[in-house]
């Protein structure tokens, strides 16, 4: 029983599944070629016209799962033949249009877009029309469509645009790596790379423990994840990889969640720095605001480093929900700490790939963090963290007025009116993917019930308050 | 002396939380803050005696029911040798 939303995310991850049964078997070199074979075994194509441009495209897929190209610093790449270039011809009004009195479409635009031909029936004047999509939300008959190709929709930062080959282009310098197209594109012509190659010379290198321990660190919305199994058989799971032993992110969070209450009430304004694509968004597109940007590294980093200073010699690899992460573990700063990173789709390949059945072993446990900590995993965790932090380090003078953004839409807005001066808030959490990290590019499946899986999970630390969870780290 | 106590999850449901807010207590009291760093480490491979605690580099073992009689012994004994 596996548990995808897609069947985009199952061809993936299959393949990942494949590359690294192929690494732990020490048969990656002579066998890498068969893999598009053994995906697509022919002879009737099922997602193509042909099973020959299938398994092109997944000799590509396999290129992104040992790493993609080496020369695109980015960590996001369009797989270019797999790029079904759709039609890009923004909003356009369909047959649905009944040609009606009450001509809302004409009413609502602004621009004065909308045109009538002799039967009454809207059209759309391209050179007028901003693309702002008033009259489709009004049409009584939802006669006017949105042909914004579905990659280009998902990229809140504009980042994505059509190439002269009309295959969808990234630009890298406005790309903060979310992955929000990467789970969006319905063909899969977008993919994150892949570090599972690292991450098997890691397991196998440490020979079990005995050569170094090698630490996995999850995030703490593992806990909405694996919904066919139960967190504790995650958790053996990773240990049976020949993990040595798994350490919450969430402990990390609660550090973070300290240090920044102490920071905000020393600077007065902050936003948060736990999510790398939100402060790859701020650097990019804020650059203004930059140095509001808290200081700390993020609950990863900062968990990661305390492992590496009191452990000689581990290694640590992160597992969790994000793309973005990918590329922060890339930066000076964080390289040190953290050794690689995997998403849990590719967690999820790996456990098959050695054919761990998670579903058959016991329950381990996974402890340390805080309830607070450990509902940094969705929008509004790292708020009531703060809050609590605030509470418990006796600051009753500070007025804390934090907002809580998730999508990188409303991380804009509200960084818009910080940047005029006019936010009405001293505190902006920014989470760039909708509902937080629950709603990430790696996670196996994003749904409602997500959060209150979060939420349940965090009732369950025996650390209530952030102190308890902390105070030995200090 | 550095004393660095496990806070992996073995030891924590053995009561390493409980070890670590005695001994901080203890050390606060005795006023030795200066004289005796605690830290925490992640799982030092030896789960079945735990709760973990290593005193300048030496593995020992230590229940929540045993601290007094641990720090006694091993840290106040120690520092005033």
């Amino acid at each position: 029983m596996r548990k995808f939303d897609t069947k985009v995310q199952e061809l993936k991850y299959k393949v990942l599944r494949e590359v690294a049964r192929l690494a732990f078997e020490d048969r990656l070199l002579e066998n890498v070629t068969d893999i598009p074979k053994t995906i697509v075994p022919g002879k009737n194509p099922t997602m193509r016209c042909c099973i020959y441009k299938e398994r092109a495209i997944v000799s590509e897929r396999v290129k992104m799962a040992m790493g993609g190209d080496k020369s695109n610093s980015n960590i996001v790449e369009v797989i270019d033949i797999a790029c079904d270039e759709c039609p890009v011809g923004g909003y356009e009004v369909s047959d649905a249009c009944r040609g009606c009195i009450a001509h809302r479409c004409e009413e609502n635009c602004r621009r004065g877009a909308i045109v009538f031909d002799a039967n009454q029936k809207a059209h759309i004047d391209k050179s007028k029309c901003v693309e702002c999509g008033k009259c489709a939300s009004v049409c009584p008959y939802g006669a006017i469509m949105n042909h914004k190709r579905p990659c280009e929709r998902a990229c809140s930062v504009k980042a994505i645009h059509m190439s002269e080959e009309k295959t969808a282009q990234i630009d890298n310098e406005k790309c903060i790596g979310c992955g929000a197209c990467v789970y969006q594109c319905p063909f899969g012509a977008i993919m994150d790379k892949s570090f599972l190659l690292d991450v098997v010379k890691l397991i196998k290198e440490s020979r079990g423990g005995e050569a170094y321990k090698l630490y996995a660190v999850v995030a703490p919305s593992i806990s909405s994840q694996f919904t066919y199994a139960k967190l504790g058989q995650v958790i053996s799971g990773i240990k049976q990889l020949g993990f040595f032993h798994v350490v919450e992110a969430a402990l990390g969070a609660d550090m973070v969640a300290w240090d920044e209450a102490k920071e905000l009430t020393e600077k007065g304004f902050l936003t948060s720095s736990c999510c790398p694509a939100f402060v790859q968004f701020i650097r990019s597109q804020f650059p203004e605001l930059s140095d509001k940007i808290s200081s700390n590294l993020s609950p990863l980093a900062t968990i990661a480093k305390y492992i590496k200073e009191t452990t000689p010699g581990a290694k640590i690899v992160f597992i969790g929900p994000c793309t973005a992460k990918k590329a922060e573990v890339q930066q000076e700063r964080v390289r040190p700490y953290v050794d690689a990173v995997i998403t849990f789709e590719e967690l999820q390949a790996l456990f098959d790939s050695r054919d761990v059945d998670i579903t058959a072993l016991p329950e381990d446990v996974l402890d340390n963090a805080s309830y607070y900590g450990r509902i940094f995993a969705r929008s509004g965790g790292l708020t009531d963290a703060v809050t609590e932090a605030l509470r418990e380090q006796g600051d009753t003078d500070f007025v804390f007025k934090p907002i809580a953004c998730d999508g990188i839409d409303a991380c804009k807005k509200a960084l818009l009116r910080a940047s005029k001066g006019v936010l009405d808030a001293n505190f902006i959490e920014g989470m760039a993917c909708m509902g937080g990290c629950i709603g990430g590019a790696g996670c196996l499946t994003h749904g409602e019930k997500d959060k209150n899986e979060v939420d349940k999970y965090g009732m369950e630390a025996y650390e209530k308050k952030i102190t308890d969870a902390i105070s030995v780290l200090k | 002396m550095k004393v660095t106590i496990c806070i992996g999850s073995s030891c924590h449901l053995k009561g390493s939380r409980q070890v670590v807010e005695e001994l901080q207590n203890l050390v606060e009291q005795r006023r030795l803050g200066d004289q005796v760093e605690l830290a925490g480490a992640f799982c030092m491979g030896n789960c079945q005696n735990g709760v973990c605690v290593t005193v300048d580099g030496e593995l020992m073992s230590v229940k929540p029911e045993t601290v007094n009689e641990f720090f006694e012994k091993e840290i106040a004994g120690r520092l005033a040798q």
